[in-house]
């Protein structure tokens, strides 16, 4: 195995090049939810990224944490910080952390490498953002997926809308958003979002032998077809950032917030 | 009675209680049809979702959340099920 220097361990990720293959590893506990710490190792990975891809053809990103692939953001901190600011503040702090957030979203989308999210268990809100943005979706078959925010008022802030929009049809995306219901890697599978379904624990194996397969091709050639398959919907992906700002403003959100903060019962994530 | 010979409720209960004990190591015998599954299980937010995951995936149903909302005994969520058959 070839590893190469341009390794990163962090609080929240870490990533190292093997094989010619970027992996990204999500580990902060409890489920990889993601907050200021996250966003800023984001950010230097993001930083890194166009050094690492010299050396590479793909990228995997998947979670070393048995609870799943990313729980989304971290709305404890969120709700935490927005009760210690006024709400100018707050809402600014909200659009810059949002702006930030897309930034990084948007290179890992438009990478001239082929980028594969292997995701297993909870696969949520910005966890299932950080999935849109990649190439291809291996789902570990007890993975779930789920759009929760219009439980508190909000609508996905990471890309989630934009991203569904260019995959999907759009009765499905209506109805995984507008029911904020949780769906397995079957149903992922069936309706397009999903490209492989693979056996408990086998996901970064199958994210692995899929990369090295990538390798077999010429990456000019691969790089082409993504860019004439794969467009950016930037100006859809600015509107969701305005629309989400205007609904984070009302009251009804740092209610649903608060009760999701300090709900002690085993179905929170329910309104 | 063996499992092939239930009526086709009593199977899917059985099934769940059976599901239930290997995935979240409780002896099968101190699970029973109408316990609280969140306290005979000890399982929390993410443990829960495991086993609506596990549910889906034997039975070959898809269990919208919100459909269960409220349950919180095997019997019922059996009943849920098998209207999903």
């Amino acid at each position: 195995m070839k590893l190469s220097s341009a390794a990163h361990d962090g609080k929240a990720l870490s990533w190292q090049v093997k094989d010619h293959v970027i992996e990204v590893a999500l580990h902060r506990v409890p489920c990889n939810e993601l907050g200021s710490l996250s966003l800023e190792e984001l950010e230097k990975f993001a930083d890194a990224f166009g050094g690492l891809q010299r050396d590479a053809h793909a990228l995997i990103i998947y979670s070393d944490l048995k609870a799943g692939f990313c729980a989304g953001a971290d709305l404890r901190e969120l709700y935490k910080r927005s009760q210690a600011m006024d709400k100018a503040e707050a809402l600014k702090g909200v659009r810059d952390f949002l702006e930030r957030i897309h930034r990084v979203l948007n290179l890992i989308d438009a990478a001239p490498l082929t980028t594969i999210a292997a995701v297993h268990g909870v696969t949520f809100g910005g966890g299932f953002e950080l999935a849109l943005a990649c190439d291809l979706i291996i789902a570990d078959k007890m993975a779930r997926f789920c759009f929760p925010e219009l439980r508190l008022g909000l609508i996905p802030g990471f890309g989630g809308i934009p991203r569904l929009k260019r995959d999907l049809g759009n009765a499905v995306v209506r109805d995984l958003l507008l029911t904020g219901r949780s769906f397995n890697a079957t149903k992922a599978q069936q309706i397009g979002l999903v490209s492989q379904v693979v056996a408990e624990g086998e996901v970064l194996r199958a994210a692995r032998a899929t990369a090295a397969q990538l390798g077999k091709f010429d990456r000019e050639t691969a790089a082409a077809a993504k860019r004439f398959i794969k467009p950016i919907p930037h100006e859809e992906l600015r509107r969701e950032i305005d629309i989400f700002c205007d609904l984070f403003s009302r009251p009804a959100v740092e209610a649903g917030l608060k009760k999701f903060v300090e709900s002690t019962e085993a179905q929170p994530y329910l309104p | 009675m063996k499992a092939n010979d239930m009526p086709i409720a009593d199977q899917t209960l059985d099934e769940i209680l059976s599901l239930a004990s290997l995935h979240f190591k409780v002896p099968r015998e101190k699970l029973n049809p109408d316990d609280d599954f969140f306290k005979a299980l000890g399982i929390d937010s993410l443990q829960t979702l495991e086993l609506l995951t596990r549910l889906e995936n034997h039975f070959h149903v898809e269990l919208p959340d919100y459909e269960l909302q409220g349950v919180t005994d095997f019997r019922t969520l059996a009943g849920k099920i098998q209207a999903r058959l």
